[in-house]
């Protein structure tokens, strides 16, 4: 069993509260993204359970042990950082191998071998052995450090924005990748980011961390459907969702206390008006290749949908928008539903 | 009035030819962006464009002067490495009057300028604040206040927004584009993110291995790909590609694919046998369980609205971008169908799009 459990976990950097009373469980085998903007505490988060901080109060649990107290090299756990961090002078081979050699462990050389090919095929380089790691691609490097981070088979990997100092388009294969490996090694992995469509395709459950504090975990299909409150909301989906004021449109059949309406491309039918009583307009569409926005303007508030690529709406165009089954939200921002 | 031209342009470092032979225009108040792998070469020709670099050979003109050789000091243009640092300690006006300073303005004339700029970017009540205490988008306004606040004759950014939260970098990405649009300055912006290309540029240069490989407009480049290797680049999923094997005559309309006969858009070329590629963008594929080209359901990305599906032919696998109400299971088998009028033919050896009615800027509807 190799779980991750923290409780209370709470940190103080001087008067900045970094980490504020986390609860979090990660599941064996579970795949957990942290999501939040710079500040919030995901960081932090991962440094305390690696040992790297010590937390002000509450416990971290790995493997149902309590590691709270324990030194860093104590704790099963490999850490992979947005850098790269590789021996620029030696092979990819002696980089892999690196973490089998410590003192304690003396795996004998042909162990080593066996394990370093093993992991080296996993992360598809190994026919790049013998390169050195300074010969590498960003892609080729960062596959490296994530092979070094599972060589030793630890308990739990913790993953500090791992892809985000990559290329888009290598982030986008290895997303798939980092997946994909901790698939099949069954994993628990707990990883931290602020892009949301890697919390999206790789999370078996996202965490929204807000303020040092957990604001909503669930599977992605939940927290993109059923966010806990605006703030949520807003986090998942692009373009962003539409907040708009009750009364802009006809209000669907919003329940009482709704504040505000929470409307994503899906939540709304868009329709070219043929003569008369239009509710706004379309100011562009925006020509992203693949996704097309749609800007509008509904009575002076600014919408943003993605565009039905065969709907044939234009600049200019008199629109009709009507609701469909769309979110609600009451004064304080948590969304509601019927009673 | 700036433009930018730039001719038979050369950079060698040692053996290794970084940019080779660029030609390409970026007119008056274009936002130019240059778009493409590590190691293209974009970021030299940057260099190269604001003077921090020499070319090997070849020549930039900056509105038809030749400064090829002028010291980047001596070429009117700013060149912006990192949007986001702001001194701390400076309020919001002396953040954006700090270049001026540097330059030795007279105070009387920063405050003028310091003012008009903050007014074009709507932060002028924002003014007196310190920066530490301001909001994120607030921040980038500053930030970006005090690199147009030399009004220089055109912008040269290379990945400014690279280290931003996607958020941010979603938010910073309209306001430039915005600002742009109100002043109208010649820029060249690099960046290894298609999306900020295609959210930004009025034309983009897709570059590979030092070579331009292609120089239009967004939806052109996104629509009528010249290269497999634009077609790849461009796109997320990247189109999907299927071998097939085949000479064509000018004027076909379908190709065979697997056995089965598939509907393209009409060529405009003759093609000898030869190994060929069809290329699919994600969202032109159906699925359709009359169709005999067969895949099995690999695994689905849930984005949202949409969902990436992957399904497995004979020929690889394949991505299709659908709406996220559909439900699929893994080992689900498929027809699937392509939307004909979209397609791209590529010669496989060059990776050169053949000529069709629709690269030739036929209906692409």
């Amino acid at each position: 069993m190799a779980d991750i459990a923290l409780r209370g976990l709470a940190k103080d950097f001087g008067s900045t509260r970094a980490v504020d009373g986390l609860d979090l469980l990660v599941a064996d085998g579970e795949f957990v993204v942290l999501l939040g903007p710079t500040g919030a505490g995901k960081t932090t988060t991962l440094r305390l359970i690696a040992g790297l901080e010590r937390p002000d109060s509450g416990t971290v649990h790995i493997a149902g042990q309590d590691a709270t107290r324990l030194e860093p090299a104590a704790r099963d756990v490999a850490f992979v950082f947005q850098q790269y961090s590789l021996y620029p002078h030696l092979t990819v081979y002696e980089n892999l191998a690196f973490p089998l050699r410590s003192p304690a462990r003396r795996m004998p050389e042909r162990d080593v071998r066996r394990r370093v090919e093993e992991i080296a095929s996993l992360v598809r380089i190994n026919h790049k052995l013998d390169s050195r790691a300074t010969r590498l691609s960003g892609g080729e490097m960062q596959r490296v450090a994530i092979g070094r981070a599972l060589v030793r088979k630890p308990a739990v990997f913790l993953m500090d924005e791992p892809l985000s100092s990559l290329d888009a388009k290598l982030r986008a294969e290895l997303r798939l990748e980092l997946k994909r490996i901790q698939t099949e090694l069954g994993a628990t992995v707990l990883y931290v980011t602020h892009d949301q469509t890697e919390a999206m395709t790789m999370a078996d459950r996202i965490g929204i961390l807000s303020e040092g504090s957990l604001v909503q975990i669930g599977t992605p299909r939940v927290i993109y459907t059923a966010p806990a409150n605006v703030h949520v909301a807003a986090r998942l989906g692009q373009p962003r969702i539409n907040l708009l004021p009750t009364g802009l449109l006809p209000d669907a059949d919003a329940p009482r206390g709704t504040k505000t309406i929470g409307a994503r491309t899906e939540h709304l039918a868009i329709e070219k008006t043929a003569n008369g009583g239009a509710d706004g307009t379309i100011d562009w569409v925006e020509h992203l290749g693949d996704q097309n926005h749609l800007h509008l303007t509904v009575r002076g508030t600014k919408l943003l949908t993605l565009a039905d690529a065969d709907a044939a709406l234009e600049k200019g165009d008199a629109v009709t928008v009507r609701y469909r089954s769309p979110l609600f939200f009451d004064e304080a921002g948590n969304r509601i539903g019927h009673a | 009035m700036a433009e930018i031209r730039v001719e038979n342009l050369r950079k060698q470092f040692g053996a290794f030819t970084a940019v080779q032979n660029s030609n390409f225009v970026v007119n008056d108040g274009e936002f130019v962006v240059m778009l493409g792998p590590s190691g293209c070469g974009k970021t030299t020709t940057l260099r190269m464009i604001a003077g921090l670099e020499l070319p090997t050979s070849g020549r930039i003109l900056l509105d038809g002067e030749d400064v090829t050789m002028r010291r980047a000091s001596e070429r009117d243009i700013a060149f912006v490495f990192q949007l986001f640092a702001l001194y701390p300690h400076m309020n919001v006006r002396k953040n954006i009057g700090f270049p001026l300073l540097a330059q030795g303005m007279r105070k009387a004339e920063i405050r003028q300028r310091v003012e008009e700029t903050a007014r074009l970017l709507r932060i002028d009540h924002l003014l007196d604040r310190s920066v530490s205490g301001l909001a994120g988008g607030d921040r980038q306004r500053v930030a970006l206040g005090r690199a147009i606040v030399r009004r220089p004759k055109c912008f040269l950014m290379d990945e400014p927004l690279g280290t931003l939260d996607t958020e941010f970098r979603d938010l910073m990405v309209h306001e430039l584009r915005e600002l742009h649009n109100r002043i109208h300055a010649t820029t060249v912006y690099v960046t290894h993110d298609q999306m900020e290309a295609m959210a930004m540029a009025d034309k983009i240069a897709v570059m590979s291995n030092g070579v331009i490989e292609q120089f239009e407009a967004p939806q052109e480049i996104y629509d009528r790909p010249a290269s497999m290797f634009v077609a790849d680049f461009i796109g997320s999923p990247p189109m999907n590609f299927l071998s097939f094997h085949g000479g064509i005559a000018k004027g076909t309309r379908e190709i065979m694919l697997q056995g089965e006969t598939v509907p393209v858009p009409e060529l405009r070329e003759d093609i000898s046998p030869s190994e060929m590629v069809l290329g699919v963008r994600p969202e032109h594929i159906r699925f359709d369980d009359s169709s005999r080209l067969r895949g099995s359901i690999y695994g689905t990305e849930y984005l949202g609205t949409t969902q990436v599906v992957a399904v497995a032919t004979r020929d690889g696998m394949l991505k299709a971008r659908m709406s996220a109400g559909q439900h699929f299971r893994p080992g689900d088998n498929v027809g699937l169908a392509f939307k004909a009028s979209r397609l791209s033919i590529f010669e496989k050896p060059s990776g050169r799009a053949i000529r069709t009615v629709l690269s030739d800027g036929g209906p692409n509807g």
